[in-house]
């Protein structure tokens, strides 16, 4: 009799994935042995990084120098060799401006409103993150109950996609929404939140801190968790009031994060698209329009896709980011520890 | 001041409950509120029919209308409590309605018909979870497509992206070839490029390998990740090199010694790469938005933005879909919380 072996609901995948697993590896062993012997031993770590330089000389290197030359070529075509070159008019055609203060004024008068809602989008969001994740790692440092939890709570939408945030708000703002409902029931009347400009910029900024401050606090706490307590017993020694002890212990020891959250909160703010782009569709009218969706639609939106303009306003983009990343870079230095960051990878 | 300053700094509670705590929890409720409150808004929004989705002021929890099956009538018909002329309250069925006179009935003997001023009724509710949102979008939307190419690209994306970031940290922690220092900061340099500034070029060069419209287009740029690189080669630097020296001493080939030794050791900062790349390919909006055009390839992001730019939003069906594409995430969130959190503080990386 055949004596029946633990049965396992995993027992086919599981042997499925191993036998897959040790096909990689005879598979690829052989070839590299091969490679080995041909090699010598330090010099195979070429072989070892060549599928991440060769993916990100394709996706990544290579895209900048073509960067540059669609900045420099004018028509609609896609394909390089086709496309005439132009030099700096799609430079200038992006600069022509009557004033700069005026968008109304510029030739690309959509580009300048961009960069003009980016730096403003930039500007307020970047405050208010930095001031309310700094709010939330002190409020989360403090001795809570279920201090755990609430850092979860506050770090929850960090993990949703770009996409459902926009949809949870847009659910929540629309006319005849929740917000509106309680306004009504307060007393109130119903505004239609996403179509008048000054709102909608407003649900942007409040938006993306909604979705990205956890992200930020858990920075500043781990930061604030690293300062030893044993200066603050000190303080407290030395009968240093609470507010000394912020502003002679705390805020400086902090700094470090504080910066480096302040730096990256501005190149994500910089690059802002996805979540506004689904909440508004970049209205009403081009309120809510940033650079980001500017280059995107100018490239792939439009019926006439202007290669060269999106890609001259990204090499206006990539300054403004070689700025931003130089000073995270110095900052980062300082701090004695390198923060990358991306959210794409 | 000192009051404020003490709730800023305090990181030991002195058994006190002053009103300094007061304001961290009413804080920490406002938080609570603010940050869960709309999502839960749009989980109990995606259980309500569509005609419920259209009153307002909106019902908290999911009240659908009742209906009533009738003799001799296919579908069933919308109840209603009728105030009569007599005075007297009755459930009845509506059978047809003009205008503001609606034509009603006994469910039981629907052929005495009367005529109701729509003024002197009301519906009748009850709880109802309408599950069939959720039922309906495999049908109607072809969403278990939309599913299979979001899981498609997240698990073959993730796959690659560790085995080739772990590759590269490998070699760059373990070998001294000439020109090391060289790559691993040609890789980390790629940390200054963000994807948004060569969406035109890289347009191209996945037109060019044909790689437009296939799922293939937003992987392979995907899976070389400087913050992978770094996260596994500091991992990596912490693993002893006897164990590899032991190794060769059995003639095992570097590949082996990459494969049986170094992978499974460095299983920690695979998992945290893989909880990252995961969340990353599950949230792509904008390169999938570029390179994905057709709509059998869409992924959930992709459908779920071109479902609601739509004229006439669907909005039970949009919901239920929204609830889908975040339940992933939030069962890793609630089983993962703790690693990902403290991957993120030590590493910075989102």
């Amino acid at each position: 009799m055949a004596v029946s072996s633990r049965p396992s609901l995993f027992a086919i995948p599981g042997a499925i994935a191993r036998a897959l697993l040790r096909a990689v590896l005879n598979g690829v062993e052989l070839p590299m042995r091969a490679l080995q012997n041909a090699l010598g031993v330090p010099r195979i770590g070429w072989v070892f990084v060549a599928p991440n330089l060769v993916i990100l000389g394709l996706f990544t290197f290579l895209p900048i120098v073509i960067d540059f030359y669609y900045a420099f070529t004018g028509g609609v075509q896609l394909y390089p060799s086709q496309r005439p070159f132009t030099g700096l008019d799609n430079l200038e055609t992006l600069f022509e401006c009557g004033s700069y203060l005026d968008p109304s004024s510029c030739r690309k008068d959509l580009f300048w409103r961009s960069v003009y809602n980016t730096a403003w989008f930039a500007l307020f969001q970047v405050a208010l993150m930095v001031l309310f994740s700094l709010i939330t790692a002190l409020v989360l440092n403090r001795r809570i109950l279920g201090r755990g939890f609430f850092r979860g709570v506050f770090f929850y939408p960090v993990l949703l996609s770009p996409v459902v945030v926009a949809l949870i708000w847009k659910w929540v703002l629309q006319r005849e929404g929740l917000l509106n409902a309680i306004l009504q029931n307060a007393g109130g009347t119903g505004v239609m939140w996403l179509n008048e400009p000054i709102w909608a910029f407003f649900w942007s900024v409040f938006v993306s801190i909604w979705a990205h401050m956890g992200f930020y606090t858990l920075i500043l706490l781990a930061g604030l968790q690293a300062i030893p307590a044993d200066l603050y017993e000190a303080a407290e020694m030395d009968s240093a009031s609470p507010w000394r002890r912020f502003y002679r212990i705390t805020f400086p020891l902090l700094m470090p994060n504080l910066l480096v959250v302040l730096v990256l909160a501005l190149i994500r703010a910089v690059q802002i698209f996805d979540e506004i782009f689904v909440l508004t569709g970049g209205g009403p009218g081009s309120a809510t329009t940033f650079i980001v969706q500017f280059i995107y639609q100018t490239a792939f939106a439009e019926s006439i896709r202007l290669y060269g303009l999106a890609a001259a306003a990204s090499l206006v983009l990539a300054c403004a980011l070689l700025v931003l990343t130089l000073l995270q870079l110095r900052i980062s230095r300082r701090a004695s520890e390198p923060t990358p960051g991306r959210d794409h990878g | 001041m000192d009051r404020l300053a003490r709730m800023l700094t305090a990181t030991r509670g002195r058994g006190r409950f002053d009103w300094t705590d007061w304001v961290t929890y009413a804080y920490l409720m406002l938080g609570l509120v603010l940050m869960f409150g709309p999502v839960l808004w749009l989980v109990a929004s995606s259980f309500k029919t569509a005609a419920a989705l259209n009153e307002f002021p909106p019902r908290l929890l999911p009240y659908g209308q009742s209906v009533v099956a009738v003799p001799g009538r296919a579908e069933a018909l919308p109840l209603f409590r009728v105030k009569l002329p007599d005075g007297t309250t009755r459930e009845m069925v509506e059978l047809r309605r003009i205008g503001i006179e609606a034509t009603m009935a006994d469910p039981k003997r629907p052929d005495e018909e009367i005529k109701v001023n729509i003024r002197d009724r009301e519906r009748v509710r009850e709880f109802h979870l309408a599950t069939e949102n959720y039922t309906e979008i495999f049908g109607k939307f072809n969403f278990a497509r939309f599913l299979w190419n979001s899981v498609f690209i997240t698990v073959i994306a993730t796959l690659i992206t560790l085995l080739f970031n772990a590759m590269a940290a490998f070699a760059l922690s373990k070998y001294r070839f000439e020109g090391r220092k060289w790559v691993f900061l040609l890789i980390l340099s790629t940390l200054m490029i963000p994807p948004t500034i060569i969406l035109v070029p890289n347009f191209l060069v996945v037109s060019e390998l044909g790689l437009l419209n296939s799922p293939w287009g937003v992987i392979w740029p995907a899976v070389a990740t400087p913050t992978g690189v770094f996260l596994l080669r500091q991992y990596m630097l912490t693993i002893p090199d006897e164990l590899i020296d032991a190794a060769r001493m059995d003639h095992a080939s570097e590949w082996r010694i990459f494969w049986r030794i170094i992978l499974p050791l460095s299983a920690p900062a695979l998992a945290v790469l893989a909880i990252f790349s995961v969340m990353w390919r599950w949230n792509d909006f904008l390169w999938p938005l570029i390179v994905l055009s057709r709509t059998e390839n869409f992924t959930l992001q992709l459908a779920l933005n071109a479902f609601q730019g739509e004229l006439t939003t669907q909005w039970h069906y949009l919901l239920a879909m929204t609830v889908m594409t975040l339940l992933p995430v939030t069962l890793v969130f609630a089983f993962l919380q703790k690693y990902i959190t403290t991957g993120i503080a030590s590493s910075g990386v989102k």
